[in-house]
Order: C-alpha cells, then structure tokens, then sequence
C-alpha cells in the first residue's frame, strides 16, 4: 500500500504546485491544505459552514466522494459558485486524489 | 434639529471582539477590578460562535462533555454579568491611536470613541464582513439601493426589493419585507433553497400568494441606476436577461471574515495573524495584547480553552500596564468568590 499520492494545487496566483497526499493520516484537504501554508482559512474548522476553504476540482471530480447536504446547502449560499465546486474540508485525504487538480476559488 | 453626538466612552481595557475569548477576558480583567468594554462588528456578541454554528456541539471545553455552541456564549455572558461590561456592537473599529500617557483612543465607523488604559483584541479571524457578489458596479450603489444587511426592515416599506441568496437570511429577509414593501422578487442561483424547510415552504406559499416573485436558476447580472439604484438585470442559467424594478437590491449570501482595519494599527502581522509573546500576549506595541484566534506564536492552537489561558494572562499584564505602580496579588476564586464591578 502506498504512504501518498500526488494531486495538483492551482493556487489564487494561478502557480500550479505539485502536491504530496500523506495517506497515513487522519485528515481532510482543507486540513493538509492549510498545514502546507496555502491561504486557506477554514474558519468553521470543517463543518461545511464557511466556505473558506471553496475549491474548483478542475480534473478528478468523479473519483471524490459525493457532496454531503451540509456542503451542498453551503456552496448554494455563496454568490459564485463552479459546477464542480468543493469544500476542501469536506474530502478526506484518500488515493481518490491521485491526479485530482484542484484550483483555490477566489474569496469574497 | 437635535444633532446625535456619538458616544464617548472610558473604561480600563477595550476588548475588540465580542467571541468567547473576548468575553472570558471581561471575567478575568473583572477579577482584579478592571472594567471592560466590548466592541464587535456583529449585532450580538458570541463571534463565529452564535453567526456559524450556535446549534453545533463543542466537545472539548473543560467540565462539559458536551455543549452547544450558544449555549456556551450564554454562560460566558451569564458569566461576565457581575462585572458590568459595555458593549458598543454593529459597530466596527476603524482606527486605534496610542496616546502620548501611553492609554489608547479607538474610534468605530460609526463615530464611537473609546478611551481606554489597554486595549485586547480578541478578534477571531477579523471582522464577519458580507459576501459581495461579483459586480463592477458594485460601489455605485452601496447605501443607495445596495444593501447587505438590514437594519430596519420600514425602510423597504413602498419598495420594489430585490432579494439574492438561497440560504436563511436570504429567505428569512425576504418572508419578514414582503409584508412591507410593495414587490418583492427573491431570486436564486440554484434550482432549489438549502434554508430551513420551513422557511422554504413559507416562501412559496407566500409566492402562491402572490406576495414574493421567486425566480430560480437565476443571478444577480448588472444594477442599473443613476446616482441611486433603479432596476437589476438578472440572467437565468439559460442566458436569458430580464430587467427587475428595484429601489433596492439585498444580495444575502452570508458572512466572511476579513482582517479588515486591524491590518492598518501599526501592528506587526504575518499572514493575517497577529504574532505575540507567551507571557503577556502582548502585540509589538506595549498596551495592545492580542488573545484568541487571531494571534500566533510557536506552538498556537485554535482552541477555545486556549485563548482563555491567554485571556487569564493578558489580563495581568494589562493589570501591571495599566496600574504599574499598583500591586497585584493572585486570588483564587474558591477563596474569595466573586466581587462584581
């Protein structure tokens, strides 16, 4: 079994970063985000509440598991929104994101 | 005409944000017979706390298993009552001046002054501001139709109102001005409303009514106007653009928090947070110490019983700032109870 994955991270500047997964750890990508200094606040701490850590999955999406309602209800409430907008917080670190590009959504 | 004078207010230690931090910071300045008043940009106290998540459940404060987010600021506040505290909320700090004696002046946007021997500023991730949406045209009508919050629902009365957002306050706001104002039209970018299933059937009983125009699949595309706001263009998802009447437009799409003024004091920052020592938890500038969320130092955590250890201890040391020729003896609680203000 592999210890990571690697995905891609498009971040506000629009500079494309390589990014190692860690798959032995208990977290979710807003999480490894947020360790890896990415300006993503994840205010609500990942309770799909405050939609700072809003991602656009560029390449991948099918392989995520589904919205939950929560993240569905918090994404609906923002002005601006993608078809396949995620909340970070939401997606656990997984072999899913093999290959996954994600880009940051901008903040209000 | 009366002219309204904003007040002018002195206390020991003015405690920017009104969250949980900020508020057990009133308790524990209390102690050692220090007054406190709380400012905070929100209309109630509690920070991320009551806006966020108030029915959500926090595990990890000592002594309960198990407590709801609002019911926390509830206790804190019950908590903090002895000690008399002021609040000045909905309204924001703009600028915060460090006078000659060493006290401070704070002044909000709405012309408030605080004079103050301390200043603690427990502002979480900074001030809840609205989400814009994203119009060009944006500024042309700020407080003339352009609204993102309200403040008082008579003065939609007679008005055509545009209402965006599918979320409660969305929702909420456009139950409670449909009684008021003379049409109302919510629209919706998405196909269905995430608010609370009783406030979606109430909307849509209402629009059976005919008192809401509720128009999904469709955003916000231009404001139109001159000088003042007169009409909206919305667009569906199918491209297709209609021109709404609206004396005013209310884009709801809840809060995000933005360091705002903060960054402007002269405070050092790195990456939005306010770095402090361990001892004090004072900022660079002696006098402003900085507790809770917003401040960094190795080995932060962004819990809330760890910005009521730095709370505890920031009060001493504003103690000691403020009163430096006075002396300051540690007392227990369980021996000499509580002496309110």
């Amino acid at each position: 079994m592999t210890d990571a994955v690697f995905m891609t991270v498009v971040d506000r500047e629009g500079r494309v970063h390589r990014q190692e997964v860690p798959l032995n750890v208990s977290m979710n990508l807003m999480e490894l985000l947020k360790a890896q200094g990415y300006p993503v606040e994840g205010v609500c701490g990942g309770m799909a509440m405050c939609a700072t850590c809003h991602v656009e999955v560029q390449r991948g999406m099918e392989k995520l598991p589904p919205l939950n309602e929560a993240e569905q209800a918090m994404l609906d409430a923002l002005p601006k929104s993608y078809p396949s907008s995620r909340l970070a917080c939401q997606i656990p670190l997984s072999e899913a994101l093999q290959d996954v590009v994600i880009r940051l959504a901008e903040t209000d | 005409m009366a002219v309204q004078v904003p007040p002018h207010i002195h206390t020991d230690v003015c405690i920017i944000g009104a969250g949980p931090v900020g508020l057990f910071a009133v308790f524990e300045c209390g102690l050692i017979r220090l007054r406190c008043h709380l400012v905070d940009y929100l209309p109630r106290p509690g920070g991320q706390l009551s806006e966020i998540y108030p029915k959500k459940p926090i595990y990890d404060i000592p002594g309960y298993p198990c407590i709801l987010a609002q019911e926390l600021v509830d206790k804190l506040l019950e908590q903090i009552r002895p000690f008399k505290p002021g609040f000045t909320l909905g309204e924001r700090v703009e600028s915060l001046v460090k006078n000659e004696d060493g006290s401070f002046t704070l002044q909000t946007h709405k012309g408030t002054t605080i004079h103050a021997g301390a200043v603690a500023i427990a502002a979480g991730l900074g001030c809840f501001e609205p989400r814009k949406p994203d119009l060009p045209e944006l500024a042309l009508y700020e407080g003339k139709g352009l609204d993102y919050m309200v403040s008082d629902p008579e003065q939609y009365r007679g008005k055509a109102v545009v209402v965006a957002g599918g979320g409660d306050s969305a929702l909420d706001w456009a139950i409670q001005l449909c009684q008021v104002a003379r049409h109302l039209t919510l629209i919706h970018r998405s196909s269905s409303f995430r608010a609370a299933p009783h406030s979606v059937e109430r909307a849509y009983q209402l629009a059976a009514e005919g008192k809401i125009e509720i128009l999904v699949n469709t955003e916000l595309h231009r404001l139109l106007g001159n000088g003042r706001l007169e009409a909206v263009e919305v667009r569906s998802t199918t491209g297709e653009v209609r021109t709404l009447e609206a004396d005013a437009c209310l884009p709801l799409f809840g809060l995000s928090p933005k360091l705002g003024p903060i960054a402007r004091w002269g405070l050092d920052i790195q990456n939005n947070q306010i770095p402090v020592d361990t001892e004090k938890f004072q900022t660079s500038v002696p006098g402003i110490f900085a507790i809770g969320d917003i401040n960094t130092y190795p080995g932060k955590l962004r819990l809330i019983l760890c910005g009521f250890h730095e709370a505890a201890l920031m009060a001493q040391a504003a103690f000691r700032y403020i009163r430096p020729h006075d002396h300051l003896s540690f007392k227990y609680t369980t021996v000499t109870g509580i002496q309110g203000l």
